[in-house]
């Protein structure tokens, strides 16, 4: 039998090593796994490079994880937001690194790696600052640019209603980088606020086939982003 | 000379709209943050558009009243945002398979300059202690079918926005087609910076002269 049900987001987390590569999801708070976040602080994993499509904002969540100087490194597209400090703070002190990669880019290096496409080419940021020391090669006479394919150790993804199969339905646009981060990582662990039997989710509504999912735990009543930073929450 | 108090030229809401009278019906069309985004506001009566947002949602609606919506139902800028009647919902990889394949019929985004060539720069001032940050504006450059561009004509500080050639780190080599300023409706050719149409109120040697590049007369 099947059940990759996890009873909190601790255990889900457990096995979290130092230096691991961890994707999180999310796009702004859409899609932050707040609650697995703050869990992988408590585990105490360091060293971390995290692949994210922003940096968190406040000192919750993802900018939690990085104000608790768990991160070496972040690959990510756009790392300032609206309410962003701690990233600023790392990056002007020079604590933390960053790979800057087009949205789009990232996506596809998720997706590629998780895959088994080692590289592809694409046509984005062709004479910009972002392809310098990329391999460029041209196509009908069009240039495009090198770009590897992304694994993960880990992904902390947020998912709306999971089964035991760890099949995965998403929330509106919280699915963002939730489905190929899945794909992209040797352990994708999805929180989702509920837990059903295999058959109460419709074959043909599946968006994360359970294959791609690893462990799921359930997070009945999700904080958001928003409302803790408004609330001036400051995690641990 | 007398402190000059009036609008010259358009304001956001009427770049906007002159914007939005060039899009043809049934397209599908990406907005930048910023003036792009009222570009929504002014669609005429009559056309249907359906916009993408990167961050996966086609058949993107107006903003909910403040307090309403879902903080999971949100644009690029990160704002909520609601899903008309057709709307579809998808993820990252297959919102820049949209972009990316050509199958986005027009991208309308803010700048910071634009060259005569058709360069844009928007996305960084390249100064040592700005934070890089680039999101989805490379990929949007690189393969939707058309891109224009909205934005003030000069900075705040009066310095021209269409220039020879960008000096701030490049988002996209040759793809802007088209820019639409308080000023001036203009396109992109291959000779330069070709003057489409003047806005009410304002004379050619008013635009060229806060124009880095030569303007070429529409002689059509």
């Amino acid at each position: 039998m099947i059940n990759k049900q996890v009873s909190s987001p601790a255990e889900a987390l457990a096995d979290v090593f130092d230096g691991a590569v961890v994707m999180v999801s999310g796009f702004g708070e859409a899609g932050s796994p707040i609650e697995l976040i703050h869990a992988l602080i408590d585990q105490g994993a360091k060293d971390l490079t995290v692949v994210s499509n922003n940096c968190g904002s406040g000192e919750v969540g993802l900018a939690a994880l990085l104000k608790a100087g768990r991160v070496r490194k972040v690959v990510c597209s756009f790392p300032r937001t609206a309410n962003s400090t701690v990233f600023p703070d790392l990056y002007h002190s020079g604590k933390i690194e960053l790979e800057l990669v087009p949205q789009g880019t990232l996506a596809e290096r998720i997706r590629a790696g998780g895959a088994g496409i080692p590289a592809f080419f694409t046509p984005a940021a062709v004479g910009t600052p972002l392809a310098e020391g990329k391999e460029s090669r041209e196509f009908d006479g069009k240039t495009y640019l090198m770009e590897r394919g992304l694994k993960a150790d880990f992904a902390l993804i947020k998912g709306k209603t999971a089964d035991t199969h760890g099949n995965v339905i998403f929330n509106k646009t919280a699915r963002n980088f939730g489905p190929i981060m899945a794909m992209g990582s040797s352990t994708a662990i999805v929180q989702v606020e509920d837990v059903v039997e295999p058959g109460q989710i419709d074959p043909e509504i599946v968006v994360s086939p359970g294959i791609f999912v690893d462990r799921v735990v359930q997070v009945a009543r999700p904080a958001h982003e928003s409302e803790l930073v408004a609330a001036g929450v400051s995690y641990p | 000379m007398t402190q000059q108090v009036e609008q010259i030229g358009r304001t956001r809401e009427e770049m906007a709209k002159r914007l939005a009278q060039d899009i043809p019906n049934g397209s599908y069309v990406n907005l930048g943050i910023g003036i792009p985004e009222l570009v929504a506001r002014f669609v005429p009566d009559g056309r249907t558009l359906i916009y993408h947002t990167e961050n996966g949602l086609l058949g993107m609606g107006p903003s909910p009243e403040a307090g309403e919506g879902d903080p999971e139902l949100i644009n690029a800028g990160k704002r909520r945002v609601t899903a008309n009647p057709g709307a579809a919902f998808f993820h990252h990889a297959d919102s820049f398979s949209m972009i990316r394949g050509g199958h986005i019929d027009l991208c309308v985004l803010g700048a910071m300059q634009i060259s005569q060539y058709g360069d844009l720069a928007n996305w960084s001032t390249g100064a040592p202690d700005a934070i890089p940050a680039v999101g989805g504006a490379m990929d949007l450059c690189a393969g939707v079918k058309s891109v224009y561009v909205i934005t003030q004509h000069t900075t705040k500080h009066g310095e021209p926005k269409l220039v020879e050639k960008c000096t701030y780190p490049l988002t996209g080599v040759g793809v802007i087609t088209r820019v639409y300023t308080d000023l001036a409706v203009i396109d992109v050719t291959p000779d330069g910076f070709k003057l489409i149409e003047l806005s009410p109120g304002v004379d050619f040697d008013y635009v060229q002269q806060r124009t880095g590049a030569q303007l070429i007369l529409n002689d059509a």
